[in-house]
């Protein structure tokens, strides 16, 4: 019997299971090949809904399901928190002493936010990376009655890349709704020389932040907050006071990655083939979505992407073939929606060797965004689309 | 700007096969960690690092030693200065 062990019941893990389900059907049934799925907490959580709690009267509740209702039957779920993985040996430990021993491993385990790793973060800054922390944000946007907005990057590489370029445009036109713009400044800060890391986004964008007021401050890393002052420091000696601050908090790797040797210190990102999405050397080690540190948005649309050619390349191995077919090999696709306010997104639609040429904003393109996000559950996990 | 360093290097950073803005970020975090006075160098092959790097170092207030052309890649050269 091949034992495959998924890490992480996002995205990534939840459709690369499924997909092995279709591609092994019969190996499974006769109990050849057993895929099993560990997560952390048994839920799955659609994260992009969380910028929506803030900014579009979504709630908490429909952002979650059971894991289990997502996977195929035959795909056995362990929920669990993983303490390391021993490559060598080919066994996953988890807390609490349980082991598990697995033919092909596939690292989907995501992301995770350390905002404690700037002081100050969790009493001055809002953010939208849980839904807490969303519904906090909506709390604080209803409370605020004018004055200056700082939204700014506390790290790289983050969750949903454009993500702070959409909030500062809704807010600016929530601001107008409410009118609140007249007494209102929104400031937007980029760690790097532009708007938007891919240039043609950049290009597209920075226009959109003129037109609606919006102060673009680039080169702006943010190393620190005085709370007292209601100040945010720029590691470049900058400072920018603030009524109401929003900071994409800092990302990491999930630690067991760092400890078992599989992740370098202290980002924890795992060296993944850009192609392949093999692991280092090992031909039995997968790795997607936002876990890997391939330099592509760390967005469940990479994840969605990757999968489909993780399930091929482990099902070839598993058949003793070579992979085949159009998902033989990820070639960097991502596609995700673009909010521009006003009831307006575009789309950037992107791979290695296109960048993106994002449509001129329109109501088509929100609207796409809204559909996606309510037919997720149907759609993108049991691998409809 | 093609410089000759004599400069002794701190601590290198190989950004080589990262896209921008992969080694700006990457020298970011090694300036972070270094003290002042130490000298980087960041080994970039992505076009964009030879205008934003030198960009990024005189907005933060550090030295920029050298850039040099060499065999598929650029060698970036910074003196962390506050």
């Amino acid at each position: 019997m091949q034992r495959i062990v998924i890490l992480g019941g996002g995205v990534g893990g939840t459709l690369t299971a499924n997909l092995l389900v279709k591609r092994l059907r019969r190996r499974i049934e006769r109990g050849a090949v057993e895929i099993v799925v560990v997560d952390a907490t048994g839920q799955h959580v659609y994260q992009p809904g969380f910028m929506y709690i803030a900014m579009g009267g979504e709630r908490a509740e429909r952002l979650e399901r059971p894991e289990r209702s997502l996977l195929d039957h035959r795909v056995s779920l362990l929920v669990g928190e993983i303490e390391r993985v021993d490559p060598a040996d080919q066994r996953v430990y988890l807390k609490g002493g349980q082991e598990l021993g697995y033919d092909f491993l596939v690292i989907a385990s995501g992301a995770r936010i350390v905002p404690e790793e700037i002081e100050h973060f969790e009493e001055e800054a809002h953010h939208f990376y849980t839904a807490d922390a969303a519904l906090r944000l909506r709390g604080a946007l209803d409370a605020f009655a004018g004055g200056r907005i700082v939204i700014g990057i506390a790290g790289m590489p983050y969750k949903c890349p454009p993500a702070p370029l959409e909030v500062a445009f809704l807010i600016e036109s929530e601001l107008r709704d409410r009118k609140l713009r007249e007494q209102s400044e929104l400031h937007f800060c980029s760690p790097i020389g532009r708007a938007f890391t891919i240039e043609s986004v950049s290009d597209m964008a920075t226009p959109i932040l003129e037109e609606k007021g919006i102060e673009l401050h680039t080169f702006f890393n943010v190393e620190a907050i005085d709370a007292e002052r209601k100040v945010v420091q720029s590691l470049e000696g900058e400072e920018l006071p603030y009524d109401l601050l929003i900071l994409v908090p800092p990302h990491r790797g999930q630690q067991f990655l760092i400890d078992s040797g599989l992740a370098p210190a202290p980002g924890g990102w795992v060296p993944t083939d850009r192609h392949t999405l093999q692991v280092g050397q090992r031909p039995n080690v997968f790795a997607l979505g936002d876990a890997t540190e391939l330099p592509l948005s760390k967005a469940g649309s990479t994840a969605h992407f990757e999968a489909p050619v993780v399930a091929e390349r482990i099902s070839a191995a598993v058949m003793g073939r070579e992979p085949s077919g159009k998902h033989a090999g990820y070639q960097g696709r991502v596609m995700c929606f673009f909010e521009i306010g006003d009831g307006k997104g575009t789309l950037l639609r992107f791979d290695y060797d296109h960048p993106p040429k994002p449509p001129k904003p329109n109501q088509l393109w929100h609207l796409g965004k809204v559909v996606f996000n309510k037919t997720y559950w149907h759609t993108v996990p049991k691998g409809r689309v | 700007m093609t410089t000759e360093t004599a400069t002794t290097i701190t601590r290198t950073i190989d950004a080589r096969g990262s896209f921008c803005p992969g080694p700006l970020m990457e020298l970011i975090r090694g300036i972070r960690e270094s003290n002042i006075g130490d000298v980087l160098e960041v080994y970039s092959t992505d076009s964009g690092s030879r205008i934003d790097i030198p960009k990024w170092i005189e907005k933060a207030g550090h030295g920029l030693i050298a850039v040099e052309t060499r065999e598929g890649y650029d060698a970036i050269v910074v003196e962390k200065r506050r």
